[in-house]
C-alpha cells in the first residue's frame, strides 16, 4: 500500500539565508549557529485543520471587507488569484491563505505605521480564504502602493502582498510576499535581494492575467503557491505511531 | 540533458515584515474586522489534563526584547493525540492544538493558555517527551524559526527523547526546557527564545 511518509527536504539554498547584512533587521535576528536537522515525526507531518466555520464570506474581499456600506477601498481593482500546489504539483486543497498588505499610498493600517501618506477609511488591508477542491483561492483587493523603509536611507519596498499559507503539516508552514510583474522596484529591494537564486525570485512575481480580469471592472494578477511534497513509498513507512 | 525530474520547487520564504499584525493578528494592530480571529484558543474548554500558561520573551543578538514577533504553537492534547487526521485517535470538542500568539509592543513579553501535552509517538517505536512545537517570525527573519519548547519537570522523558538526544552539544539542550514556576495555583512555565549569542536557542530544520 502506498502511504505518504516525509516531506521533503526543504531547499535552504533557494530560500534565503538567515543572515543577510543587506538586509540590516536579519544582522541581530539570524541564529549563528547552523539550524539542527530534524527527521520528521508526528509533530512535523500534523498541523492544524481549518474548516468554513473559522472564517466569514467576504473575508477574501479587501475592497469591501473593512468598507463603510455604500463604499469601497480607493485604488487600482485587482483580483489576487492562483493555486496552492505541493512539489509533486498535487493540489492542496481546503488550505487556510492569508493575506496582508498596505493600501494603494503604500500606508499600513497599523499603529506602528508613521508613513506620511493617508490611511484609506475604507481599507483594512487584511483577507483570508480556504483554497476550494483544487487547491484554488481568490481575493479581490486594490493593488498596494510602493513605500519606503528604514533600511538604506532611500530604499523602497516594491509593491507586495504578503501572503501566509499553511498546507496540512506545520512542516509546510510558510510565509512570503507576491510581488507584481514589471515593477522595477523588484530588482532594487534587499529583501527581495535576500533570495539569491534569480529564478526563485521569479517565482514570487505575479504575472499580469488579463484571461481572468474582469472587463470594465477588476484586473487580474495570478500567483500560484508552492508547497513541500512529501514523499509516497511502497515500502514500510518508517513513521510510526501515526 | 537527462529527462527532467519534474518536481516543482517551494516558493520561497519572505519575512513576516513588521506589519504582520495587520493579516494574522489585526485587533493588535488597532482595528476590528473579523467576525472571529484565529489562534487565540489553542486547547478549548473542554480539554483534559493540567492548564498551563506558557510565557517568555524572543531576545536578539544584541540581548534586546524582540517586538514585533508572531509566534505559533503546535501541540498534541494531555493524551498525546493531535487534532489532525493523520494521527489516530480522537481529541476533546474544541481542541484544535495550534495557537497564534504576538509580543507586547512595549515589553516585547508573549503568553499563552494551553494544556500540558502528551508524550507522543517518535520515529522507529521511540517516544517523544511532551512538547510544543513553536513557528517564530518576524521583521529581519527571513525563513520562519522552528524549535520545540519542552517541560522542565519531565526531566525524565526529556532524557530519553530522541530530538533532544540527537543534539551533539550537550550544553546547548537546556535552551530547549521551559522553566516552571506556581504562583497562585497556577502553573506558568517560561520559556525565553535566544535568537543569537550566547545561550542561542537550538533551532530546527524540520
Amino acid at each position: 500500500m502506498l502511504k505518504p511518509g516525509e516531506f521533503y527536504q526543504r531547499d535552504r539554498e533557494w530560500h534565503p539565508p538567515a543572515y543577510d547584512p543587506k538586509y540590516k533587521t536579519s544582522v541581530a535576528r539570524s541564529p549563528r549557529q547552523a539550524l539542527i536537522s530534524l527527521e520528521n515525526t508526528v509533530s512535523e507531518i500534523t498541523g492544524p485543520v481549518f474548516g468554513h466555520g473559522d472564517i466569514d464570506t467576504g473575508d477574501n474581499d479587501l475592497i469591501y471587507n473593512y468598507a463603510k456600506p455604500g463604499e469601497s477601498a480607493i485604488g487600482e481593482r485587482i483580483i489576487l488569484h492562483g493555486r496552492v500546489l505541493d512539489e509533486n504539483r498535487r493540489p492542496l486543497p481546503h488550505t487556510l491563505v492569508e493575506i496582508w498588505q498596505a493600501n494603494a499610498g503604500g500606508r499600513y493600517r497599523h499603529k506602528k505605521d508613521t508613513y506620511l501618506a493617508p490611511i484609506d477609511p475604507n481599507f483594512g488591508g487584511c483577507g483570508r480564504t480556504l483554497t476550494d477542491e483544487n487547491g484554488y483561492y481568490y481575493f479581490r483587493t486594490v493593488k498596494p502602493g510602493a513605500y519606503p523603509w528604514r533600511n538604506w536611507v532611500n530604499n523602497w519596498r516594491p509593491a507586495h502582498i504578503h501572503m501566509s499559507i499553511f498546507g496540512t503539516a506545520f512542516a509546510q508552514r510558510l510565509i512570503t510576499q507576491c510581488y507584481f510583474e514589471g515593477d522595477p522596484l523588484i530588482a532594487k529591494c534587499p529583501i527581495v535581494n535576500t533570495i539569491p537564486d534569480p529564478a526563485a525570485i521569479d517565482t514570487l512575481i505575479a504575472p499580469l492575467d488579463l484571461n481572468a480580469t474582469i472587463p470594465l471592472d477588476t484586473i487580474a494578477y495570478k500567483f500560484d503557491v508552492v508547497l513541500r511534497g512529501r514523499r509516497s513509498t511502497l515500502f514500510e513507512n518508517r513513521l510510526e505511531g501515526n | 540533458m537527462p529527462q527532467s525530474l519534474d518536481y516543482l520547487k517551494e516558493t520561497p520564504s519572505q519575512t513576516a515584515g513588521p506589519y504582520v499584525h495587520i493579516g494574522l493578528a489585526p485587533g493588535a494592530a488597532g482595528f476590528d474586522i473579523y467576525g472571529q480571529e484565529l489562534g487565540w484558543d489553542i486547547a478549548g474548554p473542554n480539554a483534559q489534563g493540567e492548564r498551563i500558561r506558557v510565557e517568555g520573551l524572543v531576545i536578539d543578538g544584541t540581548g534586546s526584547p524582540v517586538k514585533d514577533v508572531l509566534l505559533e504553537a503546535w501541540q498534541a492534547n494531555a493524551a498525546g493525540i493531535y487534532a489532525h487526521p493523520e494521527h489516530a485517535g480522537a481529541v476533546e470538542d474544541g481542541f484544535r492544538g495550534w495557537g497564534r500568539v504576538i509580543t507586547d509592543f512595549a515589553t516585547g513579553e508573549w503568553g499563552f493558555d494551553s494544556v500540558k501535552p502528551g508524550s507522543v509517538p517518535g520515529r522507529n517505536g521511540t517516544v517523544q517527551a511532551p512538547h510544543i512545537n513553536l513557528w517564530i517570525v518576524a521583521r529581519g527573519i527571513n525563513v520562519g524559526l522552528n524549535t520545540r519548547l519542552y517541560f522542565e519537570d519531565e526531566a525524565e522523558a526529556n532524557a530519553a527523547d530522541p530530538v533532544i538526544n540527537m543534539i551533539e552539544w550537550e550544553n546547548r539542550r537546556q535552551t530547549l526546557i521551559a522553566r516552571r514556576n506556581e504562583t497562585d495555583g497556577k502553573v506558568v512555565y517560561r520559556f525565553d527564545i535566544r535568537l543569537q549569542g550566547e545561550n542561542e536557542t537550538v533551532f530546527f530544520d524540520i
